[in-house]
Parts: C-alpha cells; sequence; structure tokens
C-alpha cells in the first residue's frame, strides 16, 4: 500500500535531498516508523521522546490536518499523499 | 583607512523552543532539534550603547526610528509605515465605563491601511538583503495588501496566495499594484500548506514562512509606539486581536525591550486577546486551561484573523495567563456592533478584526475583567473601507430627494423622528 509522503526541505537531508518519497505504511504511527527505518533518526525530528508529533509539526492526509481525523492513528490507504509542514505565522 | 561599522545589532536566530542556535538565514524552524519556531538574537549592549529617549525621538516618524531593535542590515525599505495615532477614546470610554482608555489606530497605517505594513516593511527589506528576487506570502489579505504595495515601491517579484472568498476591498487593494495573485479554493491553513511546498520549491522569499522571524519583528513597534505616545510609560492593560498569536507576543516583546534597555520604566501590563467565535481556537484552548492548541475550522464574517490554526497560540495563552489577562470570543453580530460602535464614539472605521476587538473590549468590561481605572489600549489593526460587505446590511441608509427645500424639510422631519424613535 504505497503512499506519498510530502518531505519538508528542513528533512530532505535525511531523504537524500528528496522532496518526496513512496512508502508502504497502514497508519500515520506505521508511516513515521517506516521513514525512521529507511532514514534512520527521522523519528527523533518528528517526535518528542515519547512518541508523539512534535507541537510545531502539521501533518495532513489527503489535505486534512490529521487532528481532524484520527491523529496518529489516522489509516492510510494506497495512493493517499502525506504532507509534513512546519507551523507558519500569518495574517 | 575607513572603517565601515555595521548598524546591524542582531546576532542570529534561535530556537524559541529549545535554544538552538542558527544564522540569520531565510529559515523560520528549528531543523536541527526541534521545529520550533525561530526568533531573532539582538545584542542589547550594542542596542543600549546606541539609543535614548532623545535619539528615538529625532528619528523618521516610522517605525525605523527603532531600526536598532528590527532585524535589518543596511539601509531599510522606507514607506512610511508606522508611528499611527493613538487616539485617547473619551467617548468609547465614557459609554463602556471606563476611565482612560486609548485607541492605536493601524486602520491608517501606511501605505495599505494595516498592521501588516509594520511586518512586511521588515520582511521585505531583510528579503533584498538576503538576496530574493520574488516574495511571496499566505493572506487573509490584508497581508497581500502590504506584501504587493511593498514589493512595489522596492521593485521585488511578487506573486501572493490569499483564500478564494475574501472581500472584494482585499483582492482589489492587491490586484492594482500588478502582482501575481493566486486565489486558492480553500481556507487560509490551506493556502498557508500548500505555501510551505511552494517556499520548498521555489526558493521564494515568503514573508510569513522563510522570512517568519524577521516579519514578526516588525509588529513590535506597536509596542514601543505605544510606550512613547503615552509619553514613556506603560499601559495597564492591552487587548489586541488574535489570528495566529505573533502580533499578541510581539507587543509583549516590544515592551520587555524597552524595559531592558532602560527606556521605560517597568510594570506589570495585562494582556488580553480577541478572536471571532466562529474562528477562536486559543480561545477555547484558554478557557479550557489547555496550553495547546486544537485546530478549527474558520467561519466567521472576520477573514482577516480567521486562522484556524494558530502557530503562536500557545505562546498568546501563555502570556495572557502569565500577565492576568484573558482571552475572549465574540458572535459576528457582536463583531458588527464593535464596528459600528467604535466609528460612531470615536470616528474610526475599522475592519472586523478591530470590531472583534472592541466587542471583546466591551465584554470584558461588562465582565469586570478590565478594571475602570486601568489605562487601557485598544489595537485597531486595520482599515473598516476594506470590508464593507461586513456592515452594509447593519447601517442607515441615505434619504434620497429631490434638489427643493421642500423635499428636504420632509425628510430632514422624518430623520428627526426616526432619531427621537431611536
Amino acid at each position: 500500500m504505497p503512499v506519498q509522503v510530502l518531505i519538508p526541505t528542513p528533512l530532505q537531508k535525511f531523504t537524500n535531498d528528496e522532496a518526496s518519497v513512496s512508502l508502504d505504511a497502514g497508519s500515520v504511527d506505521a508511516l513515521i516508523d517506516a521513514l525512521d527505518g529507511r532514514y534512520p533518526g527521522l523519528k527523533g525530528r518528528l517526535c518528542d521522546e515519547a512518541g508523539k508529533l512534535r507541537r510545531f509539526l502539521n501533518v495532513y492526509v489527503n489535505s486534512e490536518d490529521i487532528r481532524f481525523l484520527d491523529n496518529q492513528a489516522t489509516t492510510l490507504s494506497d495512493g493517499d499523499e502525506v504532507s509534513i509542514v512546519p507551523a507558519v505565522a500569518g495574517g | 583607512m575607513t572603517v565601515t561599522l555595521s548598524r546591524s545589532t542582531f546576532t542570529g536566530l534561535r530556537c524559541k523552543e529549545c535554544g538552538h542556535a542558527y544564522e540569520a538565514g531565510a529559515r523560520h524552524v528549528c531543523e536541527d532539534v526541534c521545529f520550533g519556531p525561530l526568533e531573532v538574537v539582538y545584542d542589547y549592549d550594542a542596542i543600549r550603547s546606541r539609543v535614548s529617549r532623545a535619539t528615538i525621538e529625532a528619528g523618521p516618524a516610522s517605525i525605523w526610528r527603532y531600526r536598532e531593535f528590527l532585524p535589518i542590515e543596511g539601509d531599510p525599505i522606507d514607506v512610511g509605515t508606522g508611528f499611527t495615532p493613538l487616539l485617547k477614546a473619551n467617548n468609547l470610554a465614557r459609554r463602556l465605563g471606563l476611565k482612560s482608555l486609548y485607541i492605536k489606530n493601524d486602520g491608517v497605517n501606511m501605505p495599505t491601511l494595516s498592521f501588516k505594513d509594520r511586518v512586511v516593511s521588515v520582511a521585505l527589506t531583510r528579503a533584498r538583503e538576503l538576496g530574493f528576487k520574488t516574495v511571496s506570502c499566505a493572506s487573509t489579505g490584508n497581508l497581500a495588501n502590504s506584501t504587493a504595495a511593498i514589493a512595489a515601491h522596492a521593485g521585488l517579484e511578487c506573486c501572493v496566495f490569499i483564500p478564494s472568498d475574501l472581500e472584494l476591498g482585499k483582492v482589489l487593494g492587491t490586484l492594482i499594484y500588478n502582482p501575481t495573485l493566486m486565489a486558492v479554493h480553500g481556507n487560509y491553513d490551506q493556502v498557508n500548506r500548500l505555501c510551505s511546498e511552494v517556499a520548498n520549491t521555489y526558493g521564494w522569499g515568503f514573508v510569513n514562512i522563510n522570512l517568519r522571524p524577521y516579519y514578526s519583528e516588525g509588529s513590535k513597534t506597536l509596542g514601543y509606539e505605544v510606550i512613547e505616545q503615552l509619553g514613556w510609560e506603560l499601559p495597564d492593560h492591552i487587548v489586541a486581536p488574535l489570528a495566529s498569536g505573533s502580533l499578541f507576543t510581539k507587543i509583549r516583546k516590544g515592551f520587555d525591550e524597552f524595559i531592558k534597555c532602560g527606556l521605560v520604566e517597568e510594570k506589570s501590563v495585562r494582556f488580553s486577546g480577541a478572536q471571532a467565535e466562529g474562528c477562536s481556537p486559543i480561545a477555547q484552548a484558554f478557557a479550557e486551561g489547555r496550553d495547546f492548541i486544537t485546530p478549527v475550522k474558520p467561519n466567521t464574517i472576520a477573514k482577516s484573523i480567521a486562522i484556524g490554526n494558530p502557530a503562536d497560540g500557545p505562546y498568546a495563552i501563555d502570556i495572557a495567563n502569565r500577565t492576568g489577562g484573558t482571552i475572549a470570543a465574540v458572535s459576528d453580530s457582536e463583531i458588527i456592533d464593535g464596528i459600528k460602535l467604535l466609528a460612531e464614539t470615536e470616528g474610526v472605521f475599522t475592519e472586523t478584526a478591530g470590531g472583534t476587538t472592541i466587542a471583546v473590549l466591551k465584554k470584558l468590561v461588562e465582565q469586570g475583567k478590565i478594571n475602570p481605572e486601568e489605562r487601557t489600549v485598544a489595537y485597531i489593526t486595520g482599515n473598516g473601507l476594506k470590508t464593507t460587505e461586513a456592515v452594509v446590511d447593519a447601517i442607515g441608509k441615505p434619504y434620497t430627494i429631490e434638489a427643493q427645500l421642500d423635499s428636504f424639510n420632509a425628510a430632514w422631519q422624518q430623520a428627526q423622528a426616526s432619531q427621537s424613535n431611536g
């Protein structure tokens, strides 16, 4: 079940400068582990010691913030697009 | 030999969460450690050695009189931004039951009539220094106006992004400067997500993304100016609108820096924030005693502050808690009443964000959360002429008459009668 993950610039040093990677994962949690399996150390950047996504990171599945879905338990299907976006200011 | 001393007083960037240090480039998150937001680091000894009340008073009537406190190296882009009126609002004070109320009116800021001119003047000055040729932003309207205008003045290419449902005045007020304007199907948070991805790939200077540490510093000038305009004193209580929460935190930083540099005597200032009920993630978190934000999907006429996923929300909550302030939300109809109340009592026509601030001010007085004796400053951040749709159905209509005295007499009597009925 490959899903497409958009990697923000600051994390592309982990992914050999790839802005988008394809991985098999059934949930956001599983995706984070799969990313860390392929790019060791990445999970430590995305999550705190308890495995919770850092509060200044936003994760979207097909443009929907996972906090409107099932957070890190949000399930993923074949062809889903996941983006990881650091928080920004605005107005 | 000529020695050129750099006038810059900032030394780099630092993560607000973990303290990790970075060079002063175009970056906004702590990419090496925790993804926290980056802030500019200053050499306050250098600032103290160069700045006094007299040097500031001798400076230009713009935000650049405070340039030692702003993160630029060379000559600023000075379009006359800042030093807007601080109005003693006696009529509104009397109506609300306050003794000492001031309106900081950034609805007449230059060049685009909102406080965003402050942050954009700083961001584009820094963008030019960092070598960007194209500048951009994700905006709820005001930021797009300001970025397009100041980019035009500075000769920078400009491409800005807005939600496609914005008020006509805000769309027109961007297009007139002839940038490329992308109206995105989606709300502000979706626009922002898209822009983060564009910033990743296009190498543009996004004022609120990769230039954010510099951009947000511009809001500090709203703190400095109020101190100076109050005769170098701090107020007791401020009320400001909350969108991303950045403005709120930077007013506080402005107050703290003037204390730190000996420009104003220290005293505690209460910070209260205003949100619209239709987009109140910070007010909700505050009410529930949370220190984290649960994002919401905006549904309010106060589009300029409709940010469902506010990046600086946790910091705004912390400041309200630590200063004994509060964060409250008001309904769309209260916002319209707030716009009308400010216009009728003080002659200031603000947009929906300002209506939100005035409505929350009123609510906090009624709830006893603002002491009548407190010297209170309400921050009005935008101009009502940009969002006429919000009030068009809530105001009077003209009397249409013939060019004859009889016709006027009849209409005048009608007007008098309707006034005494009202």
